[in-house]
């Protein structure tokens, strides 16, 4: 324990996002734009996974329903860019509201829409615990998907299109390379928010509060508005990455809702490791790896993520990133 | 006399038929300790979730300071100036012993919504931390995991995080608990000194420290305080004697 482990901690960090950048500039450099796209969908994956690793990791409130946030991400996106592409007003009245395919506009949407989703569902679910918690997030995921499902306006069971993928000032968001840089560059300052949150006050006390609710509340912190902050930001930061995933595939559908991408999203956080910083990172790396690997020879490669899974769960309770760095230990 | 900083006035709590407090009313006042004892069964741990928040009272009030805080939740009454210590220790097992005396000076000081700043590098709640942990001994292993200290030095974190909080009271829940001999001498002589910082609502089953240490004793059976006064009152009541002391030897 101690040092060295925090060192390795780091370095294995640093590889892990110096591999994730080097991937794809190699594959741009021999014209592989597909890994780009693979490399493109990893990162994007793991902002999600970022996102519950603040709620499932620090604040230890195993949500089944992060999907709703995904897909609300990608809903925002789908929503703004349609009535753009259609030339559609989004709103007439008491404010015309037109679409848009900017980017950062469809981000700050998805953000703020995936904020008041947390804040209603986390006001409501928050006030149980423990398998409740897991079974009320999941119903709140589930009715979000049938909702979608019978939305005829913006495709319903089939889903939504967008045409052309959104723009970005500056960048030509049709290169591969360069929306991959985007999703980088968004991945890298999720992770140093998450950094810096797992340092701070707020982070201290929520981590105390999933070890022991009792100490938290007899020195005078409310646990409640802790996790209730927590699921908030956490339910942030899988929107953005909602809309991303959307403007990779250009494409929004229901499945975003469904309760596999809730559990998709948990298995990344619990194979890289949980409360692990580049946790969703590894995670988000093992299972686009299978997927991609194993899904080329055979539609049951699951089976194998699940053995993955198993071994991580029985043998490595810090996830890959615990087996490989040691246990964590703050020494000051 | 003497400010009343902690006033249980006429408590009451029935379970079915069971009445666990029987209209307890109890004071402390600065300077003193105050030792409530009992026998097993005799309501302390239901009168303590009501003086901490954690139980609502069927009737009676409790006062902090002047304040009525019967209707705030246990995080209120510690931000109220109650700082308490569970009789199992209740820490933060896989934080740091520094951290979890972070944590106290933290709370008190209603400083948790940020977001930013390395919460750990803030000089003014690492002194707070430091000095808390040096009163009680601990500072030497300050960097250690909770879950790695021996039960003794738990149950001294547990008074050093009461401290960091700058309570106006202290409520105690068995701090002697499982400590031997040579632990509860130590205990004793903390807990003795930590009077003139706020006063203490001692709840104890070890009679050495209770007599070694209390300006006050108050005895609770069947969810009555039966008598109240000075150690060598209570040493000497009969009533006590037969309920709760039987046979044994007071020191």
């Amino acid at each position: 324990m101690g040092w060295p482990e925090m060192r390795a901690e780091r370095l294995l960090n640093a590889c892990v996002l110096l591999a994730l950048l080097a991937v794809p500039l190699w594959a741009w450099a021999v014209d592989e734009p597909f890994t780009i796209t693979l490399a493109t969908r990893l990162a994007i994956l793991a902002l999600a996974g970022v996102g519950l690793n603040l709620a499932l990791g620090l604040g230890g409130l195993v949500s089944l329903g992060h999907a709703v946030f995904f897909g609300i991400g990608g809903y925002a996106m789908g929503v703004l860019a349609s009535h753009a592409q259609s030339y559609t007003p989004l709103i007439l009245w008491p404010v015309v509201i037109e679409g848009t395919k900017s980017m950062p506009v469809i981000w700050l949407v998805a953000m703020g829409a995936s904020g008041l989703a947390a804040l209603a569902i986390g006001a409501l679910s928050l006030r149980t615990s423990g398998v409740y918690f897991i079974m009320i997030t999941l119903a709140f995921g589930q009715m979000f998907y049938y909702f979608a499902i019978s939305w005829p306006a913006y495709g319903g069971e089939d889903g939504l299109s967008i045409y052309v993928r959104n723009g970005f000032p500056g960048l030509n968001t049709l290169d591969p390379i360069q929306f991959f840089a985007l999703c980088y560059a968004l991945l890298g300052l999720a992770l140093w928010v998450f950094a810096r949150i797992m340092r701070s006050a707020f982070g201290l006390a929520l981590g105390a509060a999933r070890q022991n609710a009792a100490r938290v509340e007899a020195v005078g912190i409310a646990p409640y508005r802790l996790r209730l902050v927590a699921f908030v930001l956490s339910g942030m930061i899988t929107g953005l990455a909602g809309a991303l995933f959307a403007d990779l595939n250009r494409f929004v559908s229901p499945v975003m809702f469904s309760w596999q991408t809730s559990g998709e999203i948990i298995v990344f956080v619990i194979l890289g490791g949980v409360a692990r910083l580049f946790g969703p990172v590894v995670g988000a790396a093992v299972f686009v790896l299978l997927e991609h690997f194993l899904g080329g020879l055979s539609e049951f490669w699951h089976i194998w993520l699940g053995a993955v899974l198993l071994g991580v769960v029985l043998f490595a309770r810090g996830g890959i990133i615990g087996l490989i760095a040691g246990r964590e230990v703050r020494r000051d | 006399m003497t400010e009343v900083l902690l006033d249980i006035r006429g408590i009451t709590k029935r379970f079915g038929a069971v009445t666990a407090s029987d209209a307890v009313s109890l004071t402390l006042r600065r300077g003193e300790i105050h030792a409530l004892i009992g026998p097993n069964g005799a309501g302390k741990t239901t009168l303590i979730g009501q003086i901490a928040g954690s139980l609502r009272p069927d009737a009676g009030s409790v006062w902090l300071d002047g304040r009525d805080v019967t209707a705030l939740d246990p995080a209120a009454r510690a931000r109220a100036g109650l700082a308490r210590t569970f009789q199992i220790s209740s820490l933060a097992m896989e934080m740091t012993v520094v951290q979890n005396a972070v944590l106290g000076a933290l709370g008190a000081r209603g400083r948790v919504m940020r977001f930013f700043r390395d919460v750990m590098r803030d000089p003014a709640l690492r002194a707070v931390a430091r000095e808390a942990l040096e009163r009680v001994g601990l500072l030497e292993v300050a960097a250690q995991r909770v879950a790695d200290l021996s039960h003794g030095q738990r149950r001294q974190l547990e008074v050093a995080v009461a401290l960091t909080q700058a309570p106006k009271v202290f409520l105690m829940d068995e701090p002697m608990a499982g400590l031997g001999a040579e632990g509860s001498a130590q205990m004793t002589r903390l807990l003795d000194g930590l009077r003139q910082h706020a006063p203490i609502l001692l709840v104890e089953h070890d009679m050495d420290a209770v007599f070694a240490l209390a300006d006050r004793v108050s005895v609770l059976v069947y969810g009555r305080v039966i008598a109240s006064g000075a150690p060598e009152e209570i040493r000497r009541d009969a009533r006590v004697r037969e309920a709760y002391l039987g046979d044994e030897v007071l020191p």
